[in-house]
């Protein structure tokens, strides 16, 4: 038995031609009863994701399978020499086990795939379109994709500048739940970090902008407080993080205005993540004792270490897959089945 | 006998440390089962030689230099254990081990004296103020351990560093906290301790007296000011590793001014 795997990604086409192959939730089931009927195939899941559209099918005679899917790609999408990539089993193996593992998503070691390969499994298992091949291919993926992610540190940091504020906020508080957050300036960065902050439990977001209009808006789209950009210190007392991006052209939040407001704040820590450029925030702030500074160099910097981190560990997943490849290719040996 | 048990105890706390300090070196560190199967190994040699010489001893045996230091790294594990799980503090058993495993080393390798100094038919209440006394010393040890931590994850806080260690150190919140709250169990510990040493009715040399008052008073000190927040989270940290290094240094003057003459 022979698992074949057709497919394209970002790395081998445009939006324009995956949006083409991409196949919604509502056309899963007819896709599958379709590509059922392409001859010498025995059973197919099909994981289709912003990033990738691939057919995973059993068959013992690929090549007639291979030539099935063509057609029926063609046929399907319009688009003529599509850049489409097969594989084979043992190569179609190791590509399932890398793309569940993260490391050929577009952000190396991305979790959310895992997700959706599960579900793609799921929604196939569910119209009856699996083979005990391809049971056991996938439930050796999932096995393969957790021991990678624990064993390595493929997910290790965060690999964009909201993220990394999340979770630094995280490793200065524990448990945010509870936690006040204040935005001076309502820049999208700023305001994506927040959201990302109450979806992690953020009790209270206060919008301070010179655009007191913007932070109303804002403050009733995440459920926060607005406040007139001039009473911010007024507003100060509970906050725990604090996020600036006004487009002021100097320092609003300086030493000399931070160190009155902290002595109220009975030695607890604050987080400052300054977003702007020119920054908000004196440099000289991050020396106050319990006040941790962040701007957008150093949150920048921790993306880039997280991500020479990650590309580091891509050896040591590459050794624990090829092992993993050779345990499934040596099971269909030993367990020959010409219906699947 | 009692040696291979603390011989197999330092060994099984210099596993855990040397783990340690492999997965550092790697950059992968997690705290996980080597560390905590070592310690708990380490934990029960030491028990076991604590039960068998204490009943050779006829005592609590905390009878000489080397029994002090035993039993304080005992004691010190033996927090550890019910602590760290309370705070999900695992790391912390990476940073303890260490330090009890040099503890333990000096015990039998430096120059400390093995001889039984205090003999038996010793009242209840010395048994219970020396051995109260000693086991806040553990959870005094604990308290410079998280301190240690905490200044290491304040470090890569401000310096913007991202390495293995911000990852898997606890949130520094949590550090403040579990230094303070060990702390405060050492204090009261300690504070039972010397209550009981006041019952007890013994004759105690002065120098003693002062250097363990020194002791008490600093960590009152320390949690005072913590208390009414006039001293931060990392001066706290800093002053928590600095009054043990003193109550440690200090340990064999007040066991020596503690041997009958």
């Amino acid at each position: 038995m022979n698992i074949v795997c057709a497919g394209i990604s970002h790395r081998n086409a445009a939006v324009d031609i995956r949006e083409k192959f991409a196949i919604g939730p509502h056309e899963l089931e007819e896709t599958l009863a379709r590509i059922r009927q392409i001859d010498g195939l025995a059973g197919a899941v099909i994981i289709s994701t912003c990033n990738r559209v691939e057919y995973y099918t059993a068959s013992v005679c690929p090549l007639r399978v291979l030539d099935g899917l063509r057609g029926f790609l063609q046929e399907r999408t319009g688009v003529e020499d599509a850049p489409l990539y097969t594989h084979e089993s043992p190569a179609s193996v190791r590509h399932l086990f890398r793309v569940a593992s993260g490391l050929d998503s577009m952000v190396l070691g991305e979790t959310e795939i895992l997700g959706q390969i599960k579900q793609a499994y799921a929604a196939a298992s569910g119209c009856g379109a699996t083979t005990r091949h391809l049971n056991k291919l996938f439930q050796h993926a999932f096995r393969v994709a957790k021991q990678v992610r624990s064993e390595t540190q493929i997910t290790r940091g965060s690999t964009s500048v909201g993220a990394v504020a999340v979770d630094l906020a995280g490793k200065i508080f524990g448990d945010l739940s509870g936690r006040r957050v204040m935005l001076l300036g309502a820049g999208d960065t700023s305001e994506r970090t927040a959201r990302s902050l109450v979806s992690r439990g953020v009790r209270t977001v206060i919008v301070a902008n010179r655009t007191f209009d913007r932070a109303a808006k804002l403050a009733e789209e995440i459920g926060g407080l607005a406040v007139h950009f001039d009473h911010w210190p007024n507003a100060f007392d509970n906050v725990d993080i604090l996020i600036c991006s006004t487009s002021a052209p100097h320092p609003i939040v300086t030493r000399e205005r931070l160190d009155p407001l902290l002595a109220a704040r009975d030695g607890r820590p604050l987080f400052i993540i300054d977003l702007a450029v020119p920054r908000d925030v004196e440099a000289s702030v991050n020396d106050l004792e319990n006040v941790y500074l962040y701007d957008i160099d150093s949150l920048e910097q921790i993306v880039r270490q997280s991500l020479e981190v990650r590309r580091a560990e891509i050896v040591r997943c590459e050794k624990m897959i090829e092992h993993h490849v050779r345990e499934f290719v040596e099971w269909t040996r030993t367990h020959i089945s010409f219906l699947a | 006998m009692e040696g291979h048990l603390l011989t197999g105890a330092t060994f099984c706390l210099l596993v855990s440390f040397g783990y340690t300090l492999f997965a550092l070196g790697a950059g992968r560190f997690r705290p996980g089962v080597v560390n905590l199967v070592a310690i708990i190994g380490g934990f029960l040699l030491l028990t076991i030689d604590l039960k068998i010489r204490g009943q050779a001893q006829g005592s609590c045996p905390i009878n000489s230099l080397f029994d002090v230091l035993v039993f304080m790294s005992w004691s010190t594990l033996l927090i550890y254990l019910i602590v760290g799980p309370a705070y999900h503090l695992s790391l912390l058993g990476a940073f303890t081990a260490p330090l009890v495993f040099l503890v333990l080393l000096f015990a039998q390798l430096g120059p400390v004296g093995h001889v039984v100094t205090v003999r038996v038919s010793r009242s209840p209440w010395v048994e219970l103020h020396a051995a109260l006394s000693l086991i806040a010393y553990g959870a005094f040890a604990l308290a410079a351990v998280a301190g240690v931590m905490y200044g290491v994850q304040d470090r890569q806080l401000k310096r913007h560093k991202a390495g293995a260690l911000l990852y898997n150190l606890p949130p520094i919140t949590d550090l403040g906290v579990a230094n303070a709250r060990l702390l405060w169990l050492g204090f009261w510990l300690l504070t039972a301790g010397f209550a009981a040493g006041f019952l007890s009715g013994m004759q105690t040399n002065s120098v003693k007296f002062l250097a363990s008052a020194m002791i008490w008073a600093g960590y009152g000190l320390i949690l005072v000011l913590r208390r009414t927040h006039r001293l931060p989270p990392r001066r706290t940290a800093a002053a928590s590793i600095l009054v043990f290094a003193f109550a440690l240094a200090s340990l064999p003057t007040i066991q020596y001014l503690s041997s009958p003459k």
